[in-house]
């Protein structure tokens, strides 16, 4: 069978270590306010990514500036080693197709149980015989931790653990090649936060992951993130492992990781 | 990208699959059909082996598929072999290895006992509905008595708030649907009337069936639609986000704070525009008949004299503020019975409005009957 697909075939592999998202020079702004100011970011092929920022700062406004939720004033944005607003409505799917996003409030659809919301993007995207996606989506059920009688449960008969463990299954529904991550570990307890943690580790490994996270766990950052950027100022001012990051002299960065609640959890990893 | 492929070498009884291109999800129904036709091919086999050191890439979704096909040979008594596998390969074959996974059994039902179960479930859910209808009109009766007492604890502020809302602002939508409800009566009137030559009777028609049911009937409905949808979508929004627990752990009764207010304004405003859609109807009526039917406005407003009495107007106006009540019970009642959820409160919403509305023409037709009894 030689059924290739014109489209497919344009789609590059980025090698693990080279940059597979390329924030250049980005403007965002709402009426006369401007979020983010000239702001460069890289993001390698298969790394966890930690990206820190006070409240209100712009972590959020740069994710969705980067899905395409917002449109930036100037600056480029690079996925897949193509710029994204280049692309026309069809080129942009085949992108889509390659990313899965955890939203901070799992925004499943409560209209449909687990397995038909995982299976939403397949159904959209692919032709598959109903069996095996039936079987893919109990394959991401189990990969995400959910047990198999979850799968016909609706979003409001699950916990809040169970949601986001259940988004991601679906945002892992067609093996995404970059995953962004909103919050992940927020509004779970410690146990079930370290448990979540642990799990994107793991999928991370196996699958391949580029994980894009945002957070504000500082144990998440210390037990996950290979790299971690932080945003203040409307720049990132830093990116780097944690030790790095640790000495830098920055006033806001000196603050959240020597503050008290961090103090505790240095100690611990040093 | 190259799409999925598989080439196959025979050798006597042993096959070995040589996997290209990328398995992966993206191909679509492309790798289900390979996967498919790999095991047509590989009928006869005893041995059979995947090659994987092609593969350009490989996911979950084709694991699983290569790992189905080797399970299914693996049932046929077929030996199993992969080559080439690179570790990336050995863990996604490992997460995504072939698996059964328990469906959840359905419980056998049958449509006669689903239909009683349904009947008996509903008729259970009226019987509290009644219950707590109870329960909530003693609550209120309760503060409304504490209120006689003490008259400090009317929040003026929040009354008359309420009434610019309930009352001023329904005011010319209310006007209107009034005013067209007249002119339609009138031309039926005449319309239907001038057969029998009793055309100058629509006077009496409209001043009579305007002033008795109708306008305080549409006015009730509409502002079940409009405010007591309102009252329900506010005071459940303040349930699911706690509102109503943080006044209650204030020592605040919500019933006093937030069902008060709005019922007051009803009581108020509901008499008020019944009034004002009389007037409107019969406004309507006269511009009908006098356009339509040559009857002139002096003559109408004689006639109506005539027909009507201070007990039509009455009729109408002593419903209003039982009106008001069953709006306002019925939406705070489903606004306090809100969950967590927007679906819930949207449910809740659709509820409030539908019993309103339903409630408020039953109890008009109970008002009918008793006024025919006492011959008022």
């Amino acid at each position: 069978m030689k059924a290739r697909k014109p489209s497919a075939s344009t789609q590059k592999i980025i090698k693990p270590g080279q940059p597979i998202i390329r924030v250049k020079d980005l403007q965002v702004g709402f009426g006369t306010k401007i979020i983010l100011d000239h702001l460069d970011l890289e993001v390698m092929a298969g790394e966890v990514l930690g990206f820190v920022g006070g409240s209100g700062t712009g972590k959020s406004v740069l994710t969705r500036t980067i899905l395409g939720l917002i449109t930036q004033r100037s600056g480029t944005i690079e996925v897949f080693g193509q710029k994204i607003d280049g692309l026309d409505i069809q080129q942009r799917r085949l992108v889509e197709r390659r990313w899965g996003v955890l939203f901070q409030q799992g925004a499943l659809f409560s209209g449909l149980t687990v397995r038909q919301n995982i299976q939403v993007p397949m159904r959209e995207y692919l032709s598959l015989s109903q069996p095996l996606m039936d079987e893919l989506a109990m394959l991401k059920i189990e990969l995400v931790g959910l047990r198999p009688d979850a799968a016909d449960k609706f979003p409001s008969e699950l916990s809040g653990g169970m949601i986001k463990r259940a988004a991601l299954a679906r945002a892992l529904s067609l093996d995404p090649e970059i995953v962004f991550l909103d919050e992940p570990t927020s509004g779970l307890d410690p146990i079930g936060a370290a448990e979540f943690d642990e799990l994107i580790r793991t999928l991370q490994k196996t699958l391949g992951l580029t994980v894009f996270m945002v957070t504000h766990d500082l144990d998440s950052l210390y037990s996950i993130c290979d790299r971690i950027a932080a945003l203040a100022d409307k720049k990132v001012i830093a990116v780097g492992p944690v030790a790095e990051l640790l000495k830098s002299e920055h006033p806001w960065l000196k603050s959240y990781f020597h503050g008290e609640r961090a103090r505790r959890l240095v100690v611990g990893a040093v | 990208m190259m799409a999925p492929e598989f080439e196959t070498a025979r050798n006597g009884p042993s096959f070995q699959f040589t996997l290209k291109g990328s398995w992966t999800i993206g191909a679509s129904k492309v790798i289900e059909t390979q996967a498919k036709q790999l095991l047509e091919e590989a009928v006869g086999a005893k041995q059979v082996a995947f090659d994987l050191s092609g593969l350009e890439r490989l996911d979950t979704a084709g694991a699983w598929l290569i790992d189905r096909a080797g399970a299914d040979l693996k049932s046929h008594g077929v030996t199993i072999d992969y080559q080439g596998v690179t570790p990336e390969h050995q863990i996604l074959l490992k997460e995504a290895h072939f698996r059964t996974f328990d469906e959840p059994v359905a419980r056998p039902t049958s449509a006669i006992v689903d239909l009683l179960v349904d009947v008996g479930s509903t008729m259970v859910m009226v019987g509290k509905d009644i219950y707590k209808g109870v329960d909530f009109l003693g609550q209120i009766v309760s503060s409304l008595g504490g209120m006689v007492l003490h008259p400090k604890r009317l929040r003026m502020t929040s009354i008359v708030y309420h009434i610019e809302n309930f009352g001023l602002r329904a005011l010319p939508i209310i006007a209107l649907i009034n005013f067209l409800v007249g002119c339609i009566v009138a031309q039926q009137g005449l319309f239907q009337l001038k057969r029998f030559g009793a055309a100058t009777f629509t006077v009496d028609l409209i001043g009579i069936l305007v002033l008795r049911e109708l306008a305080v009937l549409l006015t009730s409905i509409m502002i079940a639609g409009r405010s007591g949808s309102a009252i329900t979508a506010e005071i459940g929004s303040m349930k699911m986000r706690e509102e109503i627990d943080a006044l209650r752990v204030m020592g605040l009764d919500p019933v006093q704070v937030l069902i008060m207010p709005r019922l007051i304004a009803l009581l108020i405003a509901l008499p008020l525009l019944t009034f004002l859609a009389d007037l409107s109807a019969i406004f309507g009526g006269l511009v009908v008949a006098w356009a339509y039917g040559n009857i002139s406005p002096e003559i109408f407003l004689t006639r109506l004299k005539d027909a009507i009495a201070i007990n039509t107007f009455l009729v109408g106006l002593i419903k209003a503020p039982v009106m008001a009540l069953v709006i306002g019970m019925i939406s705070s009642m489903e606004g306090f019975a809100v969950e967590g959820s927007a679906e819930s409160l949207g449910q809740h919403v659709t509820t409030s409005v539908v019993k309103s509305i339903f409630m408020v023409i039953l109890v008009d037709g109970i008002f009918a009957m008793f006024f025919a009894y006492v011959n008022y």
